[in-house]
């Protein structure tokens, strides 16, 4: 199915299951433990043997030599597979990082060796016994520091760089600017499940059993590394315990252990250990930000521009964090750019809300302190700078935008009204009590989505699709969509998920998983009911699906009894025209948070965070919650403790676990209120929804940043916003 | 991991017996740290002695009118103790402030004391570290810091002790009680029990090769306010930036021990007989050496006893 004009009325805007809070139908599985994960698949294959990956000790250099002899002779080891026996391992062209080194070592814990054993005890200690020399060279490590050799990067199908207007001219004659630098850290995603994968050989045929967000790229980028089509790999991934983007493309875990099967002659299966997670695998690159953004004394913007500075490994790209200051507010004059400098860290790459994260935390302080240069409220200069056309291009209009629709409510449910706009007024004993706000905005990606759909003699419906399910909810909303479709309840819906075996889905990665791998299902669904429709002689644009019937000029017959004992089925996938280009396409929100900081310690603790979204339809608000929930505490994370630190020394992330590489507990996190608006967008998609996996995060960090600065007067520009960043700032205005 | 044998002892003197006669061998109570540092291979020992049934798990009243606790103790219980809430509340307040209470739930009171630094250039077994490998260098002078010693440490190392409860155990001068291989028993108070680095940073406390922990006493209850203020990036779950440990009689005097700057508890007898926060931070960071990371400590400490101060106050009032 082309879908290439906006949507009119459908089965899906019945809303009978559709847009219903049911809870998570995977959930009892994932409460009683017998939804396994990757690690656990014992049942699958047998004889599985325990793999353990020694990483490189070194961050840049040559591995000198490997003696592994002493491993190999320990008690219960099968093999040891270096780079100097293990079957050809190529590259592939969508990951940046070589996924085995050798002899080159490019980034800090590389897997320069893999340890087969029969115990995983035996195969970790096996490990230790690996005796590796190398020789250092001299890396690149410190982005500050390389920025100025950054270069314009290739961005694809987005410029690196766009300008309209003057923005010098402009900017220089405003008579309210802010010109600041800002810089986010190096982030882990340090997903609950860790990176973890069976491998299994038959000839030449690789079955792997893993944790990925995207099951066509891991067979499309196996068959490059392995030199083997893409149809000898049958990629299995139906529980995914959170990726956040560090799971789209396959990591070590699946090389190494098919490596590993393949010298073993067994099934392998191997899992990362956290530190591996945080130095072999990907992070959320570091930025540095300028901002320049000029106003006259309206508030309304006449000048803006947002320059980024990040930094990769030399296939790597950029972060993409100057992208939404092209759509987010109005001005006549603007230019952003992306400057990527070569660095020598492990692979940076994809981590949830991509560009937009990292971009929102300096754009959304920004904007706060512009609006106290023009002692303006800063929901006011929001909402002042709205525009309802691509800024960029004024002839391409927002399919849907309802930034101010977002900023107005989440003003009124948080009680925006009793905020002090002078900092430092509000104390409740030793603490300092501060309100921010930021906007939150995400682009909305749509991505061809295939899915086949099955009814059998009982009238069940099954759903087959290679989409994931990383903790989001594919499973519910995907029979939810199935249910609306076909006219049946959701418990006569069975949702089958990635595999390899089944039609290639838009995989769960930038919000588009939702909106796209539904959109497909309903596809698939039009063409199953088209089938059925004819097959009873039934007219099917005017055939009504319902109770497990279909019902058509006063006739009814049911499902089971058309399908009858072979059943029937039907495959297609959903694929999207130029609507995106036609309208910028884009989810919006605003954030408020109330912090409270320590007067003597600095000491910062978020006591309420707030915000209404605007996302199109929400296909289930339960599930949609939760998304917007864990973004937001996402984003505190970000605003307060997230950062892996750089040892320029060595060239590695020394905080490489969950101790020290700290994320919010369950105490830190406060009460957090979600309001969606009621939208629905029929440019996006015949679901008329759009993405909300990624939009709470946008802004949220913000938000509490500037809640900081409220709450104490300090303004802080380098997250985290640590006490060590505001303690000397806090004395200083307390003597 | 490497392989190790295991026993199981039967008596105190027995495990430090079993300690002495097997070379490289480690007492086990409940794990918490031995076992993640053993499958790090950052601790290696090739036999572990389970003192878990030893007993020693008691908490009585001493003749001194003080409380005896056995070695064994766990942190929940000793925390949630009636007579250690009631009179020895910085104690409590130390203990719930650390780990979580999974972690509590097993660790032991001499395990807490005994635990290891987390320093992370300790847990990375690819850097030089002096305390892993004598002799190696120190890879976290000159690297990330923000978290590690600024008082008591030397050009070999410069951890930190992690434990808040042994914070609090110093500011309530508690005796560590132990038995040796041959069944004899000493004391050594809680002053003297963890040592500062020097150029031996691997070894940190006053506990001979053949010496075991069988308890801890307190002294009998001091009185007065009992403040302990833990700080930190987040709300838990997290070591100590600085912490401070606090009884504060009703005349304003008053006893301070300080968490997260030395391979010890940290604390300056003379100083507490100063006033005022500025006095009394001054005097205890004498000699305090600071690198651009963890420069922000002795100004923590000092608006954190200031805070403290004036909590104890407002109670008092």
């Amino acid at each position: 199915m082309k879908f290439d004009t906006p949507a009119t009325q459908n089965p899906i805007d019945r809303l009978r299951v559709v847009g219903h809070p049911h809870d998570r139908i995977d959930g009892p599985r994932k409460t009683t433990g017998t939804a396994p994960y990757a690690y656990e698949r014992h049942d699958v294959a047998p004889n599985q043997a325990y793999g353990v990956v020694l990483g490189a000790a070194i961050a840049k250099g040559r591995i000198k030599s490997i003696d592994f002899a002493a491993a190999r002779a320990a008690p219960g080891v099968l093999q040891v597979v270096t780079y100097q026996n293990a079957m050809k391992v190529g590259t592939a062209k969508a990951i940046p990082a070589k996924l085995m080194a050798g002899p080159e070592v490019d980034h800090f814990d590389q897997a320069v060796a893999i340890v087969v054993a029969e115990t995983f005890e035996q195969a970790r200690s096996a490990a230790k016994l690996i005796d590796v020399r190398y020789e250092h060279v001299q890396g690149r490590f410190d982005l500050a520091a390389a920025k100025d050799s950054a270069v314009k990067p290739d961005m694809g199908k987005d410029p690196a760089d766009t300008a309209v207007g003057d923005f010098d001219g402009a900017f220089a004659t405003a008579a309210v600017k802010v010109d600041h630098t800002y810089t986010t850290p190096d982030q882990s995603h340090s997903a609950m499940e860790p990176f973890a994968s069976i491998a299994a050989w038959e000839g030449d045929k690789l079955t792997l059993w893993t944790s990925n967000q995207m099951i066509a790229w891991a067979c499309r980028d196996l068959a490059e590394i392995f030199g083997l089509p893409k149809a000898h790999f049958h990629v299995i991934s139906p529980y995914v315990g959170g990726g956040f983007g560090g799971k789209l493309w396959i990591r070590s875990d699946s090389a190494m252990a098919a490596v590993a099967a393949r010298a073993a002659g067994r099934p392998v299966k191997v899992a990362l250990t956290r530190p591996q997670i945080v130095n072999n695998t990907t992070h959320r690159p570091a930025t540095i930000q300028r901002i320049r953004i000029g106003a006259g004394s309206d508030g309304r913007i006449t000048a803006i521009a947002h320059e980024t500075w990040s930094g990769n490994l030399p296939k790597g790209k950029p972060e993409t964090a100057s992208m939404q200051t092209r759509l987010l507010y109005a001005g006549a004059n603007r230019m952003t750019s992306h400057r990527l400098a070569t660095l020598d860290l492990p692979e940076g790459n994809s981590m949830r809300a991509p560009g937009e994260a990292p971009g929102m935390m300096a754009l959304e302080i920004a904007m706060d302190e512009l609006a106290v240069a023009l002692n303006m409220d800063p929901v006011a200069l929001r909402i002042a700078n709205d525009t309802q056309v691509d800024p960029e291009k004024p002839e391409r209009p927002f399919s849907h935008r309802d930034f101010i629709g977002c900023l107005k409510v989440g003003a009124q449910r948080f009680g925006w009204d009793r905020r002090q706009s002078t900092p430092g007024q509000v104390r409740e004993g030793r603490w300092l009590i501060g309100y921010g706000m930021a906007g939150a905005f995400r682009g909305n990606l749509v991505v061809k989505s295939g899915a086949k759909v099955a009814v059998d003699a009982r009238g069940t419906v099954t759903v087959m699709t290679d989409m994931t399910d990383i903790g989001t909810g594919s499973y519910t909303i995907i029979g939810q969509t199935a249910a609306e479709m076909m006219g049946v309840t959701l418990e006569q819906v069975q949702v089958k998920l990635g595999d390899s075996a089944y039609p290639v889905s838009s995989g769960s990665g930038g919000q588009f998983g939702g909106n796209s791998s539904t959109a497909g299902v309903y596809a698939a669904c039009v063409k199953l009911r088209e089938a059925l429709a004819k097959k009873a002689g039934f007219k099917a644009e005017d055939t009504v699906f319902e109770s497990g019937k279909l019902l058509f000029d006063g006739k009814a017959v049911s499902l089971g009894d058309l399908a009858g004992k072979e059943g029937m089925s039907a495959e297609d996938s959903i694929e999207f025209g130029d609507l995106d280009k036609k309208y910028a396409q884009s989810t919006f929100g605003a954030h408020f948070a109330e912090v409270a900081v320590d007067s003597a310690t600095g000491e910062i603790r978020v006591r309420r965070m707030s915000g209404a979204f605007a996302a199109g339809r929400i296909l289930n608000p339960k599930t949609a919650r939760s998304q917007v929930i864990g973004a937001m505490t996402m984003g505190l994370g970000a605003a307060l403790m997230e950062e892996a630190v750089v040892d320029k020394r060595f060239g590695y992330f020394v905080n490489h676990d969950l101790a020290e590489y700290q994320v919010p507990v369950h105490a830190d996190v406060p009460v957090q209120d979600v309001f969606f608006m009621d939208e629905v967008d029929d440019k996006s998609s015949p679901m008329k929804a759009k993405g909300i996996g990624e939009l709470g995060l946008c802004g949220s960090a913000a938000a509490i940043a500037n809640a900081v600065y409220n709450a104490c007067g300090v303004r802080v520009r380098e997250y985290p916003v640590t006490l060590d960043k505001i303690l000397g700032q806090l004395a200083q205005k307390a003597a | 991991m490497k392989a190790f044998t295991y026993e199981r002892a039967a008596s105190p003197a027995a495990a430090a017996a079993a300690l002495a006669a097997t070379p490289n061998a480690k007492l086990i109570a409940g794990g918490t740290n031995l076992l993640d540092l053993m499958k790090l291979q950052i601790e290696t020992p090739t036999h572990l002695i389970d003192i878990n049934r030893l007993g020693l798990d008691r908490i009585e009243d001493t003749a001194g009118g003080g409380i005896r606790i056995g070695a064994l103790v766990r942190n929940t219980d000793l925390a949630a103790h009636p007579r250690v809430r009631q009179h020895y509340g910085v104690l409590t307040r130390a203990l719930v402030a650390g780990a979580s209470g999974q972690l509590r739930n097993k660790a032991t009171t001499a395990g807490n004391l005994l635990q290891r630094t987390r320093c992370p250039y300790f847990y990375d077994t690819t850097k030089p570290c002096n305390k892993r490998q004598p002799g190696t260098g120190c890879s976290a002078m000159g690297g990330f810091d923000r978290n590690l010693a600024i008082l008591g440490a030397s050009s070999d190392c410069i951890a930190t002790h992690p434990s808040d409860m042994a914070i609090a155990m110093r500011v309530l001068d508690a005796t560590v009680e132990t038995v040796r291989a041959d069944g004899s028993q000493r004391t050594i108070p809680i002053a003297d029990f963890h040592r500062l680095p020097g150029n031996t940073p691997h070894i940190e406390t006053a506990l001979q090769a053949d010496e075991m922990i069988t308890g801890v006493t307190l002294p009998a209850p001091l009185g007065g306010q009992h403040l302990y203020r833990k700080v930190r990036d987040r709300a838990s779950y997290a070591f100590a930036l600085v912490s401070v440990a606090a009884v504060v009689q009703p005349d304003g005097s008053g006893r301070f021990a300080y968490g997260g700057l030395a391979a010890k508890p940290w604390r300056v007898e003379a100083a507490e007989k100063l006033r005022g926060s500025q006095a009394i931070a001054d005097a205890t960071l004498a000699g305090a050496r600071t690198s651009p990371h963890n420069a922000y400590k002795p100004l923590l400490v000092q608006r954190t006893l200031e805070s403290v101060l004036t909590e104890a106050n407002a109670a008092r009032a």
